[in-house]
């Protein structure tokens, strides 16, 4: 009997998205947009920049370096300026993003095995590009700085690095990304879809038919659940493909860590998806309701800076965001074979999450009903 | 058409024709007149084309073809001059609601470029006339439905305008507003005004000047009302004191040659024959006399839609009858009592519903009567007091009582972009039925109700009419014992209504229990009793004739439903003043 029930309002949750033009687009359209946008156009990588070099030496060192900094691949295109007036105006106009100023003893006192400065003038607005520069033109430097003759003499005496990176090795930007966006992708469309669901059915006056059928709440509850979970699952199955075979990521752990993991990230996404849904009186609530819980999950997540670096206080917020425990796990699958109870100790709180905000709904509703 | 030269015309439609996308144009070559002095009344069911057809005068919109020209204005031409010299009402949105009155006015005045030395005396005078003087520091959306479209109709009357657009004012009002508002708007005609009133209660057109009848974007009749009701002069009668079954008879009657329509009028039967030698038929064999009675505006329109349909549900015919093993009412009601806050929205309401029984809950919006029918169907807990379905409890025995009853809300709420085949089948599993049954049930209504042309189309582009057989179907697939029936009716034409009451009444004669609820006082006659809800209370209850005898006068000998309820609320609002 309750099966019964239960189905069809999981086949009727099912049609209601996928027969609406409006739901099929939200189904297609951003999971397409994100995939592209994230994964080739919103880098963080640092290329194609501009950078511009005033040079006052008219000695070796002050060419080599030039034509070392030339030959570097991350820039795009090297302007020579004739004055410190066309450099500041660069930076003001954001033509380039760092300029560096050669002095006119430079090659003097690297002849002479003097200390000499280099100086780099850094566009502060773009913090983050600015200080990946920086590094690249202090490495650029360094290089130099070893074969000057000081430099040669004290080889023997300085520690030399040799970085290599596991798990990445190459540090291939589209590693880091798609793994994050195969966790987001799940809680933009679990979120959307089932906050829409209940606004929506309150919105055309069918709720309150839902509500004097024989479903019990908990029912109504679960037949809510499982459809948007059934649509992130599809989401994630094709991002996962679309992970291996156009991006060529590693699959090092287990798939079915992955899939288990992701219902209980699915049921914590959809749980806090009918929250919201419950609380809103119309679609228009739900909708802005889910972006604003969606933009701050995205950002306190660990997806494009690591949760270490907030401030302390801010970092237990992060704990109930379902996003942070399931890109370890993602991300854990992907580039090293993550251990069992390392994906536990992450489902863990997930299921904590689902659980509360699950209860949560239920209250709610039953509350309408006071 | 036949109007005294008198008058000026201010409006003129020829062959005025709108579509929307493809399909049914919304309006269909429709030509007519509006004159000034005069109420005139555009009238038909929803989606008739009533709002399509006062927007086009407003020349906020223009026809396909044909012209609408307005006091001598061609809305394609010259919108803008003829938008400074009429008033408009819309349906909604006409207000700001979380202004107060005052700024309302005062914004609509902006809006109107009126100066700003005649304002204080035009605010004063439409106040005085509105009745609102005593709440312009309101918020417009505090107001109850009638003050709301008072205001209205003050905000449009700033600058006084010599065409004057309602569009559906009588809604969401209660009938003492309502006939205030006519009175107002009557008071204006006499200044030389004309006045376009549009409405789907088809009472309210027998009291306009003059009437447009639309009918599925089709315009069906132009005139005085008088000449319409004309139409089915000397072939209305009542038919009264019958010994048997009110609903079985009139079923019968129904599939009678020469019958074209009846309703059910309390304990009387009403009758449209179609030639004036018929009471013999009707008295019959029934014990029954009848009598010759007024025609209504509504008996002319389903004359001229050919009739209204047979007696017969199949629908009906394939429910089994229900039994009671004991004597005890099907739906109860012990002191329920509802708050919210401080303000009490049903207040101790009592009643028992009999097993084939029609009830109705009658009263104005927000008067409590959707409150009542919430807590009886276990939409709202009751603040104290309590509720049974088939003996069950509603807080205790949900599920139980669930599966007892059918549940039809107001607009026919279903699932827009599922299909009908599908919403049947959601129905269906909702309230447990599988396999065979299922199947059964489904093939079952879908035959009944004709919907195999249609299955694969998604409901909401459904015409009303359909959508609401569908809405039937929905509610009575797994037979229940109860049927709460929310507004059921309201905005539909009156073939659809008179086949919705045809299947209601059979199915209450297999023993199905019906409470429904209704601001629209004709459909109250449908009943055998019926609670008038006033302000959280149930201010009379008894059968419609019961009703309409307590108030009897000399003046008003033979009252309708609605002087009853007007009586009955005065009479009620005095007792309460003495009271304390």
């Amino acid at each position: 009997m309750w099966w019964t029930r239960l189905r069809a309002l999981i086949v009727k949750e099912l049609l209601a998205v996928l027969r609406d033009p409006k739901g099929r687009a939200i189904l297609i359209g951003p999971p397409i947009l994100q995939l592209l946008i994230f994964s080739y156009a919103a880098t963080l990588e640092v290329r194609n920049v501009d950078v511009m070099i005033l040079n006052r030496d008219s000695g070796h060192w002050g060419q080599e370096l030039v034509e070392r900094i030339e030959g570097s691949p991350t820039f795009r295109r090297i302007e020579i300026a004739a004055n410190p007036q066309q450099v500041r105006q660069a930076i003001d106009n954001q033509a380039i993003i760092a300029a560096v100023e050669i002095s006119a003893d430079f090659s003097r006192r690297i002849e002479a095995g003097a200390a000499v400065d280099l100086q780099l003038i850094l566009d502060g607005r773009r913090s983050n590009a600015s200080q990946i520069v920086s590094g690249y033109l202090t490495q650029i430097a360094g290089g130099l700085a070893a074969e000057t003759p000081a430099g040669k003499r004290a080889a023997a005496r300085t520690v030399s690095t040799i970085p290599r990176n596991w798990f990445n090795p190459n540090l291939i930007y589209q590693w880091f990304m798609v793994p994050n966006l195969i966790a987001s992708i799940a809680l933009l469309i679990g979120l959307i879809v089932t906050a829409l669901s209940i606004a929506r059915e309150r919105e055309l006056g069918t709720f309150d038919q839902l509500m004097v059928s024989p479903l019990r709440v908990h029912e109504i509850l679960i037949g809510k659940l499982v459809p948007p979970m059934m649509i992130g699952l599809f989401h994630i199955t094709a991002y996962i493909l679309a992970a291996i075979f156009i991006f060529g990521l590693p699959l090092r752990g287990s798939l079915f860590l992955l899939y288990g993991s992701s219902i209980f990230y699915l049921a914590s996404v959809v749980g806090i998806g009918l929250f919201i849904s419950a609380l809103s009186m119309t679609q228009q609530q739900a909708i802005l309701g889910a972006f604003l819980f969606m933009v701050p999950a995205m950002l306190l997540s660990g997806f494009a800076t690591p949760i270490e670096n907030m401030p302390e206080w801010l970092q237990p917020v992060t704990l109930v965001n379902p996003l942070r425990y399931f890109l370890i796990i993602v991300k854990g699958v992907f580039l090293k074979d993550i251990s069992l109870t390392e994906v536990v100790n992450q489902t863990i709180p997930l299921c904590l999450i689902a659980m509360v905000t699950l209860s949560a709904a239920g209250w709610l509703f039953r509350r309408r009903l006071e | 058409m036949t109007h005294p030269s008198d008058k000026a015309e201010l409006v003129r439609l020829s062959g005025v024709t709108k579509r929307f996308g493809g399909g049914v144009p919304a309006l269909d070559a429709v030509s007519g007149a509006i004159l000034g002095g005069e109420i005139t009344g555009i009238v038909g069911p929803d989606g008739a084309g009533k709002t399509t057809l006062i927007r086009l005068m407003t020349g906020l919109m223009l026809p396909d073809s044909g012209t609408v020209d307005v006091l001598g204005f061609a809305t394609a031409k010259s919108p803008a001059a003829i938008q400074t010299a009429i008033g408009y009402m819309p349906q909604r949105f006409g207000l700001y609601e979380d202004l107060s009155v005052q700024e309302n006015l005062n914004l609509y005045a902006d809006l109107r470029g009126l100066p700003k030395d005649e304002r204080a005396a035009t605010f004063d005078e439409l106040l005085t006339f509105t009745d609102l003087k005593r709440f312009t520091d309101r918020l417009a959306g505090k107001l109850s439905g009638g003050m709301k479209q008072k205001l209205g109709l003050a905000c449009a009357l700033l600058k006084k305008p010599r065409l004057l657009l309602l569009d559906e004012p009588g809604v969401g009002v209660d009938p003492i507003s309502r006939r205030e508002l006519w009175k107002m708007v009557e008071n204006l005609t006499r200044e030389g005004i004309g006045v376009v009133w549009s409405t789907a209660y088809l009472d309210e057109a027998e009291a306009c000047d003059a009437v447009l009848l639309l009918n599925q974007g089709k315009l069906l009749f132009s005139g005085k009302p008088a000449e319409m009701t004309a139409r089915v002069e000397g072939r209305v009668f009542k038919v009264s004191g019958l010994s048997g079954r009110k609903r079985q008879i009139l079923a019968k009657l129904l599939d009678k040659e020469g019958i074209i329509d009846g309703v059910i009028q309390g304990e009387a039967i009403r009758v449209v024959t179609g030639n004036d030698a018929m009471p013999q038929v009707l008295s019959a064999g029934y014990g029954a006399a009848a009598s010759p009675a007024p025609p209504r505006f509504e008996d002319a329109f389903v004359d001229m839609l050919g009739g209204g349909p047979g007696g017969r549900s199949r629908l009906a015919e394939a429910q089994q009858i229900l039994t009671a093993k004991d004597n005890r009412p099907v739906i109860e009601a012990k002191g329920l009592t509802k708050t919210f806050g401080d303000f009490t929205a049903a207040d101790d309401i009592t009643f028992d519903i009999r097993r084939g029984e029609i009830f109705g809950l009658l009263g104005p919006n927000g008067a409590g009567k959707s409150t009542t029918f919430k807590m009886l169907c276990g939409l709202l807990k009751p603040t104290s007091g309590e509720g049974r379905v088939a003996g069950f409890d509603l807080r205790r025995d949900t599920a139980s009582a669930r599966n007892q009853l059918g549940y039809m809300a107001q607009k026919f709420s279903l699932y827009g972009d599922l299909s009908i085949g599908q919403n049947l089948d959601f129905f269906a599993g909702v309230y447990g039925l599988s396999g065979q049954r299922k199947r059964e049930r489904v093939a079952l209504v879908s035959e009944i109700f004709d919907f195999g042309r249609h299955a694969g189309q998604s409901s909401k582009d459904l015409p009303l009419g359909l959508k609401q057989r569908l809405a039937l179907a929905c509610a009575v697939m797994h037979e229940p014992q109860a049927l709460f029936l929310d507004e059921p009716t309201s905005g539909v034409d009156p073939i659809t209504r008179r086949e919705f009451w045809t299947h209601i009444n059979a199915l209450v004669e297999k023993g199905v229990t019906v409470l429904v609820t209704t601001h629209f006082m004709e459909e109250a006659e449908y009943c055998d009793r019926i609670s008038l809800i006033y302000r959280g209370r149930s201010i009379a209850l008894g059968s419609p004739d019961e009703l309409k005898a307590s108030v009897v006068t000399k003046d008003q000998p033979d009252p309708t439903m609605e002087d009853a309820f007007i009586a009955l609320v005065e009479r009620s609002e005095a007792g309460t003043k003495e009271a304390p």
